[in-house]
């Protein structure tokens, strides 16, 4: 009680003095940039899943060719989570005596519960959110039904018996799906007038679906409940299966996220090591004092133990603050790149930033504190008596095993885990040996240049484990820098590879085979750029080496192929979108052997392999064919792409349509007006609004790794300020020392210079060596992404390096050169 | 026995010993082997005994003065300070036993920066646990004349004054024994004399045992008894 007492009140009087100030402010930035991070990641990974879930229109959604009984509704409702019906369905639509097969969806209220439909007055206009859904007797069909039809606005449809009214042009589903199925135009309209059509009959193929939605917590369990309650026939989705291509991007941007925020931790934790190494170093007369005074060792103890928790807790809180402020700060001053408002931030962050807090203090101040109440007594006579050395094990173990913990506690991935320790250890190894080395050259150095870098690089090699010390940490910052800065990069050049500009925004599909020729005709002579064209043939997989595939078990609840009619091609050309990971791709020879292709997604799901033989059920006809190779396919290049393709001549009679993509110049909207009347068996799908979608994810997820990076930029250049000011006590005594035996002021900054050029080159030299290793096992192993060597990444850590330390260093050792020298010596005296 | 007092004029031990050693030798391993800094002293200091030890530079005297206060361990060897033995308590008994009987004056003054005056003089009252420390300290403080100071920090005080608010820390507990290294060493001369003159007042009013390390010899000689070193060695 007395020590708590003590070490209150000496806290607030250190405070006054700003004794504790650099400590404080070390780790109050440090849990700044930790909890701002954590915001940041939680807010945006959220409107990320957010704007993916619009894709779904719900957060969960469950699917059935069976009508959904009224159990999961109400229980939606006692749980406090959204619910809403969706059923599709094929029709044929007509107006006066034009028809076209459509794709219907009838909604109830609510609907959607995420995203927005898009309705505008004219067909083919930009569209504008809309509240609500189509009142009963309206319907709301898309442009290219209207295009099909000759309909407009205020005309009537005949949809099965019933005749609805044109109430506005459907410009975009958040659900419009990707799949062929439902390439057809779109219609929506009231679920209450549906029965009215009477197009529900014994025997018609309805996708029933029941949309859910809520915060997160009632909808994980809201979803395990859905699990175990839902009818085998039902089908739950969620965002993880939503598309591959948002699938693919948010979980590169959470592990990329999730590495940044730990780079900063790392960071912080060197941070916080240098500030508590500066706050035990100034401790020491201080504890000798005490005491020669009288108290005992663990009454020293329990001193400062309990100021450095009171300075956690301050920090913590302090830090917690501005870090929310920061990213709030950021995330204001870059709204424009959002479309939606983002999620609030929940309050996990804080939590991390208080235990962060706590743990870099045990595993970084404790053993140096530990050292501090180990200072003899004498010291007070004889001041160059300061504590024994502490052991290794003591020294390093704590701050290993609470970097170990919160490394495993961010990635939670053994793998992942053990790459990113086992390089940062030996990263660190070799940094420390490269100083050592450093350190022993200084001497020779020394000889040929001039005073100010004789005193700088003497400084070097005279605080012989400081330097080394500072080298580990301006290394270890500049090398996450320039590490995050390479696979930034690639992440970037990635996504803008898969997502080119020019990417196709128009799938067609059902190009009757006589009308192949005049089709591409017309796209060409209209400026589209066309892509292949691949015959497209309805069949289902029957059998896997003569097994029937009737009741086979698929992986995982996402895709079932097995149970449902697949989209076939064949073609004798491998795509560049498409790389043979097993087996090989048919030549010449093989062409009219039964041979197929398989994409890994169709491969993995069945557990089929190279060698094995399919049978398929195409148009009643049994086909049956051996798999040749495996294919990997890049989904988002937007081609023409299929996960079964046969060799040529083998299924080349079957009745089938062709299909293509293209894309076209935001004002081919007209030639698309006039090609669905000149072409009204083809179906047009407008994939723009989908690409939108997905870009506006990818650009979200660049723009959090672009956030994250500002912060572990920030976090960084603490480190360096927190490492220069480790050695601010001494500098500015022997600054005096050097002005009081007649220096200038030019030659003794020059000296400080020197020194920072000498330990921001070497830190550089060795961070490029370091991030190019750790930038290709990232890159390749992590973010599965080809790695490209980088030479300006080394021009990079040395003149970044350099510059780097040189401005951190002359902004903390200004003041330091500036003090008169009488003033330091008085207070040393 | 080497006991060598050098009783001066005033001398008059006829109270209890306050402080006492047996054959107290210190040895300390340097690069040429062990070094004996400290060797075979013995001597008896009564309560309330002033007693000066003098000597060259690296006779010694700061050693002798760290182990009579129990602030470092001899080799071999006794000490009774205040009636306790030394040798049978560990470091944090020792520094129990300064709380409550010990008081001290450095040559660096070795007050703490970044607390006030008023609140170094305090750290003492609050270590031993006093629930009196503000009144106690403000009383000393205005003992040695410096209460209008007593919001200023040490680097706001010229070094005179930081001795004497390490005069007042170290009289405010009434300690059984005073140990002063050096007091005036790091002062000119003028002030020196103010702050030796004010020591001993303070010394006399309070009835404490005073143990000084001194090269000078006026201060040294205004104890009641002079102990000269030379070599680790009493003479």
């Amino acid at each position: 009680m007395r020590a708590l007492s003590l070490a209150v009140r000496m806290l607030a009087r250190e405070w006054r003095s700003g004794e504790l100030g650099v400590l404080l402010l070390a780790l109050t930035i440090a849990v700044a940039s930790l909890t701002g991070v954590g915001f940041l990641v939680n807010r945006i990974g959220a409107a990320v899943d957010l704007q993916a879930t619009e894709v779904l229109a719900a957060d969960v959604r469950l699917g059935s060719p069976q009508p959904i009984s009224q159990a999961s509704l109400d229980e939606a409702g006692r749980r406090g989570v959204l619910a809403t019906r969706s059923t599709r369905l094929l029709s044929v639509v007509f107006h006066d005596d034009q028809s076209q097969l459509t794709n219907i969806h009838a909604v109830s209220a609510g609907y959607p519960l995420r995203g927005h439909v898009l309705i505008a007055d004219e067909p083919f206009a930009r569209g504008e959110a809309v509240a609500g859904i189509p009142p009963r007797g309206e319907v709301w069909p898309d442009s290219r039904l209207l295009a099909a039809t000759g309909a407009q606005v205020g005309s009537s449809l005949a949809i099965g018996a019933a005749t609805l009214r044109v109430g506005h042009v459907l410009i975009s589903l958040p659900d419009q799906g990707g799949t062929f199925a439902e390439l057809a135009p779109s219609l929506l309209m009231n679920l209450q007038d549906l029965p009215a059509t009477q197009l529900v009959q014994p025997g018609s193929r309805v996708s029933y679906s029941v949309l859910f939605a809520g915060d997160r917590t009632r909808i994980d369990d809201f979803k395990s409940w859905l699990l175990l309650n839902k009818k085998p026939a039902e089908r739950l989705r969620d965002i993880r299966d939503a598309s591959p291509q948002i699938k693919s991007a948010t979980e590169r941007a959470g592990r990329f996220l999730s590495l940044a925020s730990l780079v900063s931790v790392l960071l912080c934790a060197i941070a916080v090591a240098m500030s508590a190494r500066r706050y035990v170093h100034r401790r020491l007369d201080v504890v000798a004092l005490m005491k020669t005074l009288g108290a005992t060792s663990a009454f020293t103890l329990s001193v400062s133990v309990l100021q450095l928790i009171a300075i956690a807790f301050v920090a913590a809180v302090a830090g917690s603050a501005v870090g929310f402020l920061a990213q709030e700060w950021l995330l204001r001053a870059l709204k424009g790149l959002f479309n939606t408002q983002l999620p609030p931030a929940n309050l996990l962050p804080l939590g991390l930033g208080f235990i962060a807090a706590i743990a870099l203090l045990v595993g970084f101040a404790l053993p140096s504190l530990l050292q501090l109440a180990r200072v003899p007594t004498i010291r007070v006579l004889r001041r160059d008596v300061g504590a024994p050395p502490t052991l290794v094990l003591l020294a390093f173990g704590p701050a290993v095993a609470v970097i170990a913990l919160l490394i495993y506690w961010v990635v939670r991935d053994v793998r992942l885990f053990l790459d990113f320790t086992l390089g940062l250890a030996g990263f660190i190894a070799l940094v420390a040996g490269a100083g050592w080395i450093l350190v022993h050259l200084a001497g020779r150095l020394r000889g040929g240049v001039g005073i100010a870098w004789r005193y700088g690089v003497a400084n070097l090699s005279r605080r012989r484990a400081e330097s080394v010390l500072q080298i580990v940490a301006f290394g270890t910052g500049i090398m996450v820098l320039l590490m995050l800065g390479i696979v930034r990069n690639h992440v970037q050049d990635s996504w803008r590879h898969s997502l080119p500009e020019d990417l196709p925004n128009y799938f067609f599909v059902n190009i009757p085979p006589d009308e192949r020729a005049p089709f591409i005709e017309f796209l060409k002579a209209r400026g589209a750029q066309t892509s292949r064209v691949l015959p497209m043939i309805r069949g289902r997989l029957t059998a896997i080496n003569d097994r029937p595939v009737e009741g086979a078990q698929s992986a995982g609840d996402g895709e079932n192929f097995a149970a449902r009619e697949q989209n076939l091609t064949w073609t004798a050309e491998l795509g560049a979108d498409n790389s043979v990971v097993a087996g090989r791709w048919w030549n010449r020879e093989d062409f009219g052997k039964p041979l197929v292709s398989l994409a890994t997604e169709f491969q993995e799901s069945l557990h089929v392999r190279v060698g094995d033989r399919l049978t398929f059920d195409i148009g009643g006809e049994s086909v049956a064919a051996t798999v040749a190779s495996i294919r990997k396919v890049k989904w988002d290049s937007f081609q023409p792409n299929f996960f079964i393709v046969f060799a040529p001549g083998v299924i080349d009679n079957t009745a089938g349509t062709y299909m293509t993509s293209a894309y076209f110049r935001p004002a081919g909207a007209i030639a698309l007006a006039q090609l669905a009347r000149r072409f009204p068996s083809v179906s047009i799908f407008d994939i723009d609004d989908l690409l939108a979608r997905v870009r506006s994810v990818v650009d979200k997820a660049v723009f959090a790794v672009q956030s994250v990076f500002v912060f572990t930029v920030f976090a960084g250049l603490t480190v360096l300020l927190a490492a220069v000011q480790s050695s601010r006590d001494e500098r500015r005594f022997e600054s005096a020392m050097l002005r009081t035996l007649g220096a200038s002021r030019k030659v003794v900054l020059q000296g400080v210079l020197a020194e920072f050029t000498v330990l921001g080159l070497l830190s550089g030299l060795l961070a490029s060596v370091g991030a190019s290793i750790a930038g290709y096992f990232v890159a390749t192993r992590v973010l599965a992404l080809p790695y490209g060597f980088d030479p300006s990444v080394w021009a990079l850590g040395l003149i970044g390096g350099a510059v780097l330390v040189v401005f951190s260093g002359w902004l903390a050792t200004r003041s330091v050169v500036n003090q008169p020298p009488l003033a330091t010596l008085r207070a040393n005296g | 026995m080497s006991h060598n007092p050098m009783p001066s004029a005033q001398a008059q031990i006829t109270r209890e010993s306050v402080l006492k050693t047996d054959h107290l030798t210190k040895q300390v391993n340097s690069p040429e082997g062990p070094l004996t800094i400290v060797q075979d002293v013995s001597l008896d200091i009564a309560a309330g005994e002033s007693v000066a030890v003098v000597g060259p530079s690296g006779a010694g005297k700061s050693t002798l003065l760290a182990l009579l206060a129990g602030l470092d361990a001899p080799t071999s060897g006794k000490i009774w300070l205040a009636g306790a033995d030394l040798s049978a308590l560990d470091e944090d008994g020792r520094a129990r036993l300064r709380a409550q009987r010990v008081g001290f004056v450095f040559q660096a003054f070795h007050l703490v920066p970044a607390l006030t005056a008023l609140e170094n003089v305090m750290l003492p009252l609050e270590l031993a646990g006093r629930t009196d420390a503000r009144s106690g300290a403000l009383a000393a403080l205005e003992r040695v004349g410096l209460a209008m100071r007593k919001g200023h920090y040490p680097r706001q005080l010229s070094g005179g004054e930081q001795q004497r608010i390490a005069l007042a820390r170290a009289f405010v507990t009434s300690p059984a024994v005073l140990f002063a290294d050096e007091p005036t060493g790091n002062l000119d001369t003028a002030t020196g004399e103010r702050v030796g003159a004010l020591l001993f007042e303070l010394n006399a009013h309070s009835q404490t045992t005073l143990v000084l390390v001194t090269h000078e010899r006026d201060l040294a000689s205004r104890c009641q008894r002079t102990l000269q070193m030379e070599a680790g060695r009493l003479l």
